[in-house]
């Protein structure tokens, strides 16, 4: 047995702990970052409303779709530049909570999609079209 | 007063709220009263109330809020097997013409209650107490990552249990089944109370349920022994990681549910109304993607305990451990690829149906490798037949039919018969009795030494488990043979006077598992009675295997007073057979969190706030909400947050620690 380096049972002290360990721990971000993560921010969300606003795009479906392809760049750059995100922080556990929470998100939108689309095609005539038309 | 005022001031709560023309309700109230009276005489006549507060109700110490929590889960097994007595009594009456003792109002609400007081307050605490005990021990840490998050989850969960209660005697609960299905417990078909307690209190316990799965998921990941990498933690440590994995990734599924079902019952969206562009089945859809993985949760620790109990009372390693680890990476993914088996029958047609009905039965195969790796290592060992050990094999045995029943299930054009059967009620009380609950008793019979220092009687802990394990046989393999014939669930009356002999046998079977709860309690308070006899000095009482054998029982407050340094798996068994030596000098004073009592208020407010929106009071609950809001943040000034443990205090306890080994001759 060896003398205590490790438990510190203690929450305050956690922040303070971490924040200054450099092998491995959270990552920082510097004024650079925080600009450019602002920007890319602004140039996706604009985009998006100004589609929505101006109604260029007459399909709607298309715009819904252009909207929420800005939406996951958008999550993409907050993740990288506001939460500092990296393959090498927390020694990978960061990624690795994001590659599971990645995974079971796919399958619970894709497989919600896919299991009411079935449902909703097999409903009874006149019932089903009222059901796709609000439900999903 | 004009109606207009008194309406504000109550909402919806008026005297007519009050159950007071049932009298079975009036007659629980007035036992209840009677016995809490008693209990709070007591405790203001011995003066326990400052004991409780300082050293219980506001501590941090991981090793108490398991405790506690595993009380809160007894207390309401008590009140969610007494639903089951009554609903096994009504079955078995309820014949010829006779509508029985319950009113359908009644009966209905009992089912439901059962349901949820069995899933979300006996089994979840039972689970979240064990992991919360264990845990810390088995890494070699001193607390919980998070220590005061531990105490507000633990309080979060004690007030979503209380609002439960509560619909006991003001108001009523859901009359929906445990998941409250939708469109039936929407606002057109449940317009009364019922449902919002139901959603409230699980929305207050999520917020606990949910901190809890955060905090143990740090507290494995970054706060284990120095030496103990990951493939060397202890295999309940392994389930609990899993678990926890599961936990933070399922529950929110549940809160956005619940959510969307207020917000239809409180402002009139239409998530999941039949009109209004609505879709019930997406809630049916939404709440298994929560409810399986919810299964594996409860489930996985108990796997847990098995490992450790059949690894240690076998005198050997587990067999295939690491087989057991990934057994249970693959089940956390897995398990939520498989939720439509809940709904075959909606209508999603054969290619749905059959994807998942395959998924299902390959969930079955990791599982059932489980089952291997603890028969190969019962496998030539030297077994010893103790309490923990017995409950692990009537587990294998249990479980294992439960498991075969399962797989039936889970072949969807068969499940249109078994679906909503009583077949079905037999097969998830056989799983859960027979897996969660059956590891929750190996876990406290094995684990119990090291609580408190003393083991458990065993001559009232055989009677227990032989009245548990016959009971369980005779109330619920009737319910297989009915589920056959196609008798469905939650029915009140029945027209067949030829079902009635199968209802009796699962009453009887009911009466005996009574008798095993009696005897359980008999077994704790001769235990406790005895606990001069039953002392055990070493520690390790078991011959056991992990860290949590290597301190003290019960351990101090620091758990070790120095941090083990791990080098194998079984780190414990690995020091005694190097016959590592026991520090017993060089001491030094601990830093350790200090006990604080913002999580019993913070709990409070949200008591406050949700029964303030179940009865519709707003000025209460944005009173109640503001002071939720206001404590919280209070509490992050406060930083008088931590302290030493003097170093002299080490040394004393260590002392008293070396002298006991030493009288206990190691």
């Amino acid at each position: 047995m060896s003398a205590d380096t490790h438990g510190h049972g203690h929450d305050s002290a956690h922040g303070h702990h971490d924040a200054h360990d450099h092998h491995g721990g959270a990552a920082h971000g510097s004024r650079r970052e925080y600009w450019i993560g602002f920007l890319l921010s602004v140039l996706l969300t604009a985009p998006a409303f100004g589609l929505v606003m101006t109604g260029v795009i007459s399909d709607p479906r298309v715009t819904a779709g252009i909207v929420m392809a800005l939406a996951m760049v958008q999550i993409v750059v907050h993740m990288i530049y506001f939460l500092h995100m990296n393959t090498k922080s927390e020694n990978g556990w960061t990624m690795l909570a994001l590659i599971f929470t990645a995974i079971i998100v796919l399958i619970v939108i894709a497989g919600s999609l896919w299991v009411m689309y079935h449902m909703n095609l097999n409903m009874m005539p006149g019932m089903g079209g009222e059901m796709s038309s609000g439900g999903m | 007063m004009s109606d207009d005022l008194i309406k504000t001031i109550f909402g919806r709560l008026t005297l007519e709220s009050f159950p007071i023309h049932e009298p079975i309700l009036v007659g629980t109230f007035i036992m209840v009263a009677i016995g809490g009276a008693a209990v709070l005489g007591a405790l203001t006549y011995f003066k326990l109330w400052g004991y409780l507060w300082k050293e219980w109700f506001t501590s941090v110490d991981h090793k108490k809020i398991g405790i506690m929590y595993i009380v809160l889960a007894l207390v309401m097994f008590l009140r969610g097997f007494a639903d089951a007595l009554m609903m096994r009594a009504q079955q078995a009456v309820a014949f010829n013409g006779s509508d029985g003792f319950l009113p359908a109002h009644h009966y209905d609400q009992v089912f439901t209650a059962h349901g949820v007081i069995m899933m979300f307050f006996v089994a979840m605490p039972f689970v979240t107490g064990l992991m919360n005990y264990v845990v810390p021990l088995q890494i070699g840490a001193r607390d919980v990552s998070f220590p005061f998050l531990n105490n507000f989850s633990f309080w979060m969960t004690v007030s979503g249990a209380v609002t439960v209660m509560m619909s006991l005697f003001v108001g009523e609960f859901a009359r929906t089944g445990w998941l409250a299905m939708a469109p039936l417990s929407g606002l057109d078909y449940s317009p009364d109370v019922g449902v919002d307690y139901y959603i409230w209190a699980l929305q207050i316990a999520g917020v606990g349920t949910l901190l809890s799965g955060v905090n143990l998921l740090a507290t494995i990941i970054k706060m284990r022994a120095p030496g103990m990498s990951l493939m060397q933690m202890p295999i309940f440590t392994w389930s609990a990681l899993v678990t926890n994995v599961l936990i933070v990734a399922a529950f929110p599924v549940l809160t956005a549910v619940l959510a969307m079902l207020s917000l239809d019952r409180y402002v009139g969206t239409n998530f999941f109304t039949n009109t209004g562009g609505g879709n019930p089945m997406m809630y049916v859809n939404m709440i298994w993607i929560w409810g399986h993985p919810e299964v594996y949760i409860l489930i996985l620790p108990a796997f847990g305990v098995f490992s450790e109990v059949v690894s240690t009372f076998s005198g050997k390693r587990l067999f295939g451990y690491t087989s057991m680890v990934y057994a249970l990476i693959v089940i956390c993914i897995l398990s939520y690829l498989v939720w439509l088996h809940h709904f075959f029958t909606m209508g999603s047609g054969a290619s749905v149906n059959s994807f998942f009905g395959i998924t299902t039965m390959i969930i079955s195969i990791p599982t059932g490798a489980k089952i291997f790796n603890w028969l190969f290592t019962m496998y030539r060992g030297r077994i010893r037949f103790e309490l923990p050990m017995m409950w692990a094999v009537a587990f294998m045995l249990t479980f294992v039919v439960g498991g075969m029943t399962g797989v039936m299930l889970a072949v969807p054009p068969a499940d249109f018969q078994f679906h909503n059967s009583l077949f079905l009620i037999a097969h998830f009380h056989n799983v859960i009795i027979g897996g969660v609950l059956f590891g929750m008793f190996a876990g406290v019979n094995y684990w119990w030494p090291k609580a408190f220092g003393f083991k458990l009687d065993k001559f009232w802990g055989t009677i227990s488990f032989w009245c548990w394990v016959v009971g369980f046989w005779v109330a619920f393999t009737p319910l297989y043979v009915l589920g056959l014939m196609g008798v469905t669930r939650r029915l009140r009356a029945f027209e067949d006077p030829s079902l009635q002999i199968w209802f009796v046998i699962a009453a009887i079977g009911a009466l005996i598992i009574a008798a095993g709860i009696g005897a359980m309690l008999m077994q704790f308070y001769v235990s406790i009675r005895d606990r001069e006899k039953l002392r055990d000095f070493t520690g390790d009482p078991w011959n056991g295997r992990t860290l949590e054998w290597a301190t003290s029982s019960p351990p101090p407050a620091y758990n070790f007073a120095f941090s083990p340094v791990v080098h194998d798996l079984d780190a414990w068994h690995d020091m005694k057979s190097k016959k590592a030596e026991r520090p017993t000098t060089g001491f030094r004073a601990i830093h350790m969190p200090k006990n604080t009592g913002a999580g019993v208020i913070l709990a409070g407010l949200s008591t406050v706030f949700g029964v303030a929106m179940i009865w519709y009071i707003w000025w209460l609950a944005a009173v109640a909400f503001v002071a939720l809001i206001a404590t919280a943040i209070g509490h992050t000034f406060n930083y008088d947050r931590d302290f030493h443990i003097p170093a002299e205090d080490v040394v004393n306890s260590e002392d008293a620690r070396t002298r006991a080994l030493q009288q206990a001759g190691v």
